[in-house]
């Protein structure tokens, strides 16, 4: 029994370093980071309220990127995920705006209400056998139109922030449950005194500028580390693994390939649904239009975290990641001379960087391929 | 019944609308032996494999496992037996690793706090190393991804993870036909390994290059139905061929070969 083959490579720490998932998306970021340390060095983009600012907007950003790199690496695609932004702050807004109800409800019900849609979602596509793009692309229209045709019929608006003199930042304010979850900020305390240390920026009341950690941030974290630690770490991720990879074969043995599948489609629907309470929270406001373009952005930041398009592969750090790219670009770009417009371009190339990259890396490092 | 067979099959039929796809088959496997099923294109050899991993019912005819009567409506059924079936997709995922392959459906798990289990990795990584070693795959780490493997590694792997998860009888569709002649050696020792453990093997092919030196029997399929089972002891390898290939016709038809001219 030969003990070696000749012709093993050892491929060492670099390569197999090189081979992880995120690796496109931490070089990335890297170079992103020092590209703006030499632009915007100075200009408070790195100062602690800038950090919060664009960080911010990668978290909103990030909470549906975790759902839409679980559910890529399962296999499927959800083009429903903005226009189910809209929906579901628009269903916490007139319950409680319109109907009386507590907002902690009204944001219970969007919860079930979004998780029922992602079932059927799900179910649509495996049941059907239909592409996720097709099944999913109905529901981008559906749930866009349903947000604008259901609050014209009920409210005769758009955009809700009051009706009859309540307005929605006061009821939010008041809600204990619901504030405690979605509104505001932690490590106040923390702050200030950093403040006072003189290591931020202070107010002229001697609180810091930059208020706290918003919760949308830990959230964020938090949703990341949990979608990390099951699909490296559990046997759900196993099969999230397996469904993707190869349908079939998962089938065979014995992975339950449906419910799989089903249960990531309400993951996604879920973060979307919580997305939106957080919107709601900081904006104090709900509107159909919200959310826009958001799928494609969740997408392309699972894509570029090394999430291959064909499924079976993929990383939810690294899908985070690719959002603080995006919240870094976004934001970034405004401490710059450079001029906004240059942001999408940025984004479509990042996006097409990504995908020739992650092809190459799965061909050449993971598959040994050439 | 005097001999002790591990499954049989008596007088199956198996019809699909008009097509007779198996006509009164018998196959029986003994304990521990390797039973070669062989058959050209066509034959009726995918029929007779699903028939026995439980995804297709027999219309007529009996199917015993242990001597008693069975009636599968599922390959999970059959599984839950020890019957376990390698088919050519080998139900591998390119992109896992040796060990998440492994263990893919069967996931071992440990305690980490009060309710919440996560996936044994360590075990997993240390049985798969090991159970391929003992199949005679030396795998150097087992997070190595499978889509570097070899096809005969991946053959191996298919059929050591079979083995390991109790198959007492395990059936291989065509395990070399996709083969280089090394690697489809490797696969012969390993059924040899394989037997040489107490498992019943059901090996279809249709090389009898292949099946001849591990066959301890051999039942052989022709347009549906059997042309009865032979012991390697009663029966040369050329002979095999020829009932295989339809002998006289197979004759014709290499004369016609050698005879063209152009």
């Amino acid at each position: 029994m030969p003990s070696t083959d000749e012709r093993v490579r050892d491929i060492g720490t670099l390569r197999r370093f090189l081979s992880r998932p995120e690796f496109g998306s931490i070089s990335g970021a890297l170079m992103v980071l020092l590209i703006f340390l030499f632009t915007a060095g100075d200009s408070g983009m790195f100062s602690a309220e800038g950090v919060v600012n664009w960080a911010t907007v990668a978290a909103f950003l990030g909470i549906i990127a975790v759902g839409a790199a679980l559910l890529m690496i399962g296999g499927e695609f959800d083009l429903s995920i903005g226009s189910m932004i809209g929906f579901a702050g628009m269903m916490l807004a007139i319950p409680a705006l319109y109907w009386g109800w507590p907002v902690w409800v009204a944001c219970a019900f969007t919860f079930v209400l979004c998780a029922t849609l992602g079932t059927m979602n799900g179910y649509l596509v495996i049941r059907t056998g239909l592409p996720s793009f097709i099944v999913t692309l109905a529901f981008y229209f559906i749930l866009r139109g349903l947000s604008l045709a259901l609050s014209t019929m009920l409210t005769g608006k758009t955009i809700l922030s009051s009706n009859e003199g309540v307005a929605l930042r006061d009821l939010v304010a008041n809600d204990y449950i619901f504030s405690t979850l979605f509104s505001g900020y932690l490590f106040t305390g923390l702050f200030d005194a950093m403040a006072r240390w003189g290591w931020i920026a202070a107010r002229d009341g001697g609180t810091a500028l930059a208020i706290g950690v918003p919760k949308v941030i830990v959230w964020w974290l938090l949703l990341t580390a949990v979608g990390g630690f099951v699909l490296a770490r559990t046997r759900r991720g196993n099969w999230i693994l397996a469904a993707g990879g190869d349908a079939n074969a998962a089938k065979n043995t014995g992975v339950p390939v449906a419910r799989v599948k089903i249960s990531l489609f309400v993951v996604t629907a879920l973060c979307a649904a919580l997305f939106a309470a957080l919107q709601v929270a900081d904006a104090g406001s709900a509107a159909a239009d919200r959310g826009l373009q958001k799928e494609f952005e969740a997408i392309i930041a699972a894509v570029i975290g090394g999430c291959l398009l064909s499924g079976g592969y993929g990383s939810v750090v690294g899908a985070s990641i690719g959002a603080l790219i995006f919240g870094m670009v976004q934001i970034g770009i405004g401490y710059t001379r450079i001029d906004n417009n240059w942001y999408r371009v940025f984004l479509g190339g990042m996006l097409l960087a990504a995908v020739l990259f992650n092809t190459y890396i799965r061909n050449r490092v993971a598959l040994g391929r050439r | 019944m005097s001999i002790d067979y591990i499954v049989q099959l008596e007088d199956v039929s198996k019809f699909f609308g008009s097509v007779i796809a198996l006509s009164g088959v018998t196959l029986r496997v003994k304990r521990g032996e390797v039973h070669c099923l062989l058959g050209d294109n066509g034959a009726g050899k995918s029929t007779l494999i699903k028939t026995l991993a439980g995804v297709h019912q027999p219309d007529k005819g009996e199917y015993l496992v242990d001597g008693r009567k069975v009636h599968f409506t599922s390959p999970r059924e059959a599984l839950d037996l020890g019957i376990a079936t390698v088919y050519q997709d080998l139900a591998l995922v390119p992109l896992m690793s040796v060990a998440r392959n492994f263990f893919m459906g069967r996931e071992p798990r440990r305690k980490l706090l009060g309710p919440f289990k996560v996936m044994d990795h360590v075990l997993a990584a240390r049985t798969s190393v090991e159970k391929l070693g003992e199949m005679g795959i030396e795998v150097r780490d087992a997070s190595q991804v499978v889509g570097t493997m070899s096809g005969g590694e991946r053959q191996c792997l298919a059929i050591a993870r079979a083995i390991h998860f109790g198959a007492r009888v395990l059936i291989l569709d065509e395990p070399t036909a996709a083969l280089g002649v090394k690697q489809s050696v490797n696969v012969l020792k390993l059924i040899k390994r394989a037997r040489a453990k107490g498992i019943s093997v059901i090996f279809i092919t249709h090389n009898v290059n292949h099946a001849y030196p591990v066959g301890d029997n051999f039942t052989l399929l022709n347009r549906g139905k059997s042309l009865g089972t032979f012991a390697k002891t009663s029966v040369a390898r050329d002979e095999v061929l020829d009932m295989m290939a339809g002998g006289a016709e197979m004759k014709e038809l290499m004369a016609d070969l050698e005879g063209v001219t152009i």
